[in-house]
């Protein structure tokens, strides 16, 4: 007997439905849309306008900002859109729901990976595009460069959104979920030179923020948006992205396989 | 093999009659037994309600059923298969209403109800489903924009639009009024007979008579009785009550033989009884008595424990 289950909806098809359902209603949320996509823009307006020196010849703070922007907005629309949200839809019962039906668990996650990849490149291109048009942001012309920028990008949402997915199992609630999530991201970006020239970070800060993704992706959209001569300021003289690639890569594994034995369609006192 | 024929093979398993089968369930809450020892057999194409008080366990059985809760004693089998190892297969056959659902998403009444059918592989038609359950109305409203009742009618809308061989509906009716309980109850019967096999919860006694081919009461998670709705409590269903007032006051004897009482009351009263009134219990006095009974019985026996 083959399986009965060949003429059950694929797991693809329904992945890209869920994915479809998920930005309507991401998108219908306007003030969370609107919050998500306009505080990178505001971010730079303001370090652009308090900053406007350059921290080394010919690279102005808002072209080196942007570059932690762009990580940042990654980590945003991925991990804490995902852990606060799932956090959410675990409490009010959206993915107990879903459980009671035969839709695949893969649909459900490749929906989410959807969904994140569309709204963070939507994010980035708004960043980018008013970066350029008012804080006179150089954007890099060579294909290379934006091939470059793609496997970064793609690496980093893809780490940002399993580790979200698994970091929504954490809060106790979905009321604390807020509080238990946006803290560490915003301490993140103080550490992994966002908000200040990581090479100037002290050192045991600089090491505590090697341990974690997002000084890696900023890293690597440094060495698209900066001119190549930077890399010399950077820590080991160098764009380090093998090591770049090596890491994230590590964590989308790492939060992958806590997404995979971790994972809860219910609250953890429904059994 | 095709989906056509496996979907045979399911109601040829069917045709042993018996779709879900409980023998001996146990789950315990830290040290208190929500279900209790519970045995259940619901037999394929019939509806069979659930009836008890708030906290009888009606819900925890429900879920284990549905595969949602672990179980810490007894045997399950819900459409052949052991509800902790269902899979999406399995789940394909079943239809959902829980106790208490969410319903904040930004989706239309349509877009819910025609996406939810996606993931099953024979479904129904959204548009008739929407129909069914009297939201045509309100199909491009979204759902966080719905009343109690019509969110209510929405749940019901994703639990049947499967086509499910077995529905569960826990308090489906809860909220609804008048009219869309009776379009509710057509809707079940219409179900029935499509050959949808259903086990409904439900505090409305009324919803339960109109409905259920059995009833089955459960208290402390034990189960009280089993019947049919007009068998249910024995003797007790067929005794009445006979009321009328005289001179001296208004009168009322319980009896087995009510034709022979107003008989006599007649010939009494020389014609007419003045307001002459034959009562049969209700379900809800039956279901009452039963409950009260058990108390007494419970109570009766903590104490003689208490006593030792
Ligand atoms: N997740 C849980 N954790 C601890 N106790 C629970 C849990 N779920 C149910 N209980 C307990 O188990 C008992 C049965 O609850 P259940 O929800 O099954 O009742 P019910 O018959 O559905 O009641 P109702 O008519 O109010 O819906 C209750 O005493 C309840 O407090
Ligand atoms: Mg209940």
């Amino acid at each position: 007997m083959t399986s009965p289950a060949i003429h059950a909806p694929s797991a693809l098809g329904l992945g890209v439905a869920r994915a479809q359902i998920e930005l309507k209603q991401f998108f219908r949320e306007r003030s969370s849309v609107i919050f998500n996509f306009s505080f990178p823009v505001i971010m730079l307006f303001i370090f652009g306008s308090v900053f406007d020196g350059d921290i080394a010849p010919g690279v102005s703070f808002t072209q080196y900002f942007t570059a932690g922007m762009i990580a940042s907005g990654v980590f945003m629309s991925s991990f804490q859109e995902l852990a606060i949200t799932i956090a959410i839809e675990r409490e009010d019962g959206t993915l107990k729901r879903l459980r009671g039906t035969p839709m695949p668990p893969a649909a459900y996650f490749l929906g989410k990976i959807g969904m994140v990849l569309v709204a963070s490149v939507a994010q980035a291109a708004i960043l980018l595009g008013v970066g350029a048009a008012l804080f006179g942001l150089d954007l890099p012309s060579e294909p290379e460069l934006w091939l470059r920028f793609a496997w970064i990008f793609l690496l980093g949402t893809v780490a940002g959104t399993v580790l979200g997915i698994a970091y929504s199992s954490l809060p106790r609630s979905a009321k604390s979920a807020g509080a238990v999530v946006s803290p560490v991201l915003i301490v993140l970006m103080f550490i992994s030179g966002v908000y200040f020239v990581y090479s100037e970070l002290p050192s045991w800060m600089q090491t505590v923020g090697a341990l974690f993704p997002l000084k890696w992706l900023a890293g690597g959209m440094r060495s698209i948006f900066l001119p190549e001569s930077f890399a010399a300021e950077e820590v080991g003289d160098s764009w380090q992205l093998p090591e770049t690639a090596l890491v994230l890569g590590l964590w989308a594994v790492v939060g992958l396989v806590l997404c995979l034995r971790t994972f809860r369609w219910m609250r953890r006192d429904a059994g | 093999m095709t989906a056509v024929t496996a979907l045979g093979a399911h109601s040829a398993a069917g045709a042993a009659g018996i779709s879900v089968s409980v023998r001996g369930l146990v789950k315990r809450y830290g040290g208190t037994a929500a279900v209790d020892g519970l045995d259940l057999e619901i037999r394929t194409g019939e509806v069979f309600s659930l009836l008890g008080p708030n906290g009888a366990g009606k819900t925890t059985t429900t879920e284990i059923l549905e595969g949602y809760r672990s179980r810490d004693a007894g045997e399950v089998t819900v459409l052949g298969q052991d509800p902790a190892h269902g899979g999406p297969l399995w789940r394909s056959r079943l239809g959902i209403v829980l106790q208490s659902s969410p319903e904040n998403a930004e989706l239309t009444v349509q877009e819910m109800v025609s996406h939810f059918a996606r993931y099953y592989p024979s479904p129904r038609d959204a548009d008739e489903v929407i129909e069914a359950v009297g939201l045509d109305a309100k199909r491009n409203t979204r759902t966080r924009a719905l009343s109690g009742g019509q969110r209510r009618r929405l749940d019901v809308a994703l639990g049947i639009v499967g086509r499910p061989e077995l529905l569960f509906l826990d308090e489906p009716t809860t909220g609804f009024d008048p009219e869309a309980r009776h379009a509710f109850w057509d809707l079940v019967r219409r179900l029935r007979c499509d050959g949808t096999t259903i086990l409904l919860t439900t505090h409305y006694l009324d919803e339960a008579e109109q409905l259920a081919d059995r009833v089955g009461i459960i208290a402390d998670g034990r189960l009280l009785a089993l019947d049919t709705p007009d068998h249910l409590g024995g003797r007790l269903a067929h005794r009445a009550r006979v009321r009328w007032q005289d001179g001296a006051g208004a009168h009322e004897e319980v009896t087995e033989h009510p034709t022979r009482l107003v008989t006599e009351l007649a010939v009494r009263h020389g014609g007419e009884v003045p307001g002459l009134e034959v009562v049969r219990p209700s379900l809800e006095d039956v279901y009452l008595s039963l409950l009260e009974k058990a108390a007494k019985d419970s109570g009766s026996a903590t104490t003689e424990e208490g006593r030792r």
